[in-house]
């Protein structure tokens, strides 16, 4: 079988717990959890994931920061990201996604839209 | 000279003795051929001229013909019905999907509520469920105190605390809905008057008040407005978040009466 590293870059635990909860349902996923930006980019530079997903809105670094930060390793430019946020501007869905997100989902999620997300950046099924 | 030709004769010999035994292999297998075909050709004759041969042959076959279209309308009715079912349960999967992620979401936000018993702590859970998991821009969470007998706002997103109006029980959108226990929506989508929000949730333990929450704007991707998960996680909230304050108060209050206690005991024993 198959395993997929997620990496949930998120600084509320009730997000952090809900995604997991959904990607847990994709076979082989093992989830790793990162409280905020700095956390999130120790634990992606250290250890090798096939998805991240990461909220803007966070704290000691946001987001856009953490992404911007990942780009510019060649080692991850492949990486898919998914950004998941309260920022439903449109602005701000074009910001992240030139700054190398692959998917831009706003809150409050949809469980089966992020299994759905997920799924076809890991080239599932 | 001579022995090479006798040679070449007797090879060839054995060479048109070999053609020979062909041609008269060839012959017996037409022959045998020709009488297969003679006796097919009769029995035909003969079932041609047998006009009640021909009659029981055609009925066999129309008999067959029948069951087998017999058969195909049963596997089309049957395809049909198991389409049908295919149908119902694909449907009955996307509810049963819908469900379970909002089973999932009532799950993670009763668990958070009661995983600690510091009323800060679940005070900043419950704005995180109102973020993420409703999807409220503009919101505060209210308290009642006890001394005073009003609600007031405690914690708030999207706008200062101090914006938020105190008031008593039974006053106003939200002393409403704490006095009375009932959740109330005003099916609006924004709200700018703090004393009347588009949701008041009571925050209740038996008839004990415990405060409210009262939100005045929904993020601007909630264009549909509220979802019947929304209406099940103001029930969830309704609940769990006032059991979870209560509990955390009760814990807070145990904790600094143990305190004093100790200290009480501290004084008569030394």
């Amino acid at each position: 079988m198959d395993r997929h590293r997620i990496l949930i870059v998120e600084d509320s635990p009730t997000m952090r717990q809900l995604l997991a909860f959904a990607l847990k349902r994709l076979r082989g996923a093992e989830i790793v959890e990162a409280s905020d930006g700095m956390d999130g980019l120790r634990k992606v530079t250290s250890d090798d994931f096939d998805l991240a997903l990461i909220d803007i809105n966070m704290p000691v670094m946001d987001g856009l920061k953490l992404i911007h930060l990942i780009r510019q390793e060649p080692d991850l430019a492949a990486m898919p990201i998914v950004v998941i946020t309260t920022e439903g501007a449109q602005e701000d869905r074009e910001r992240a996604l030139a700054l190398g997100a692959n998917e831009y989902l706003t809150k409050p999620i949809q469980a089966n839209r992020v299994l759905a997300v997920a799924k076809a950046l890991l080239k599932l099924e | 000279m001579s022995d090479d030709l006798f040679d070449r004769a007797n090879e060839f010999l054995a060479v048109f003795r070999r053609g020979a035994d062909f041609t008269k292999e060839l012959v017996e297998e037409n022959a045998r051929l020709r009488r297969r075909l003679a006796e097919v050709e009769t029995r035909q004759d003969d079932a041609a001229q047998d006009t009640g041969e021909w009659a029981k042959l055609r009925a066999e076959l129309l008999e067959k013909i029948r069951g087998l279209e017999g058969e195909r309308l049963d596997a089309l009715e049957r395809m049909r019905s198991l389409e049908a079912e295919n149908q119902q349960f694909a449907s009955r999967f996307v509810e049963v999907e819908a469900e379970n992620n909002n089973l999932a979401n009532l799950y993670v936000a009763s668990y958070q509520l009661h995983s600690t018993l510091n009323v800060a702590e679940v005070v900043k859970i419950i704005i995180e469920i109102v973020i993420n998991l409703i999807g409220a821009q503009t919101f505060a969470v209210y308290v009642h105190d006890e001394k005073t007998g009003l609600l007031e706002a405690v914690a708030s997103e999207g706008e200062d605390v101090a914006v938020f109006p105190s008031m008593p029980l039974g006053e106003g959108v939200v002393g409403t809905a704490v006095a009375t226990g009932a959740t109330q929506c005003s099916g609006e989508q924004e709200s700018s008057d703090y004393g009347s929000p588009l949701v008041a949730i009571p925050l209740k333990v038996n008839d004990r008040p415990i405060g409210a929450i009262a939100i005045f704007e929904l993020l601007a991707q909630k264009d549909a407005g509220l979802s019947p998960l929304d209406h099940e996680l103001f029930a969830v909230l309704a609940g769990h978040a006032a059991t979870a304050i209560f509990a955390a108060q009760l814990h807070s209050q145990s904790e600094r009466k143990l305190s004093t206690i100790q200290g009480f005991i501290d004084l008569l024993t030394k």
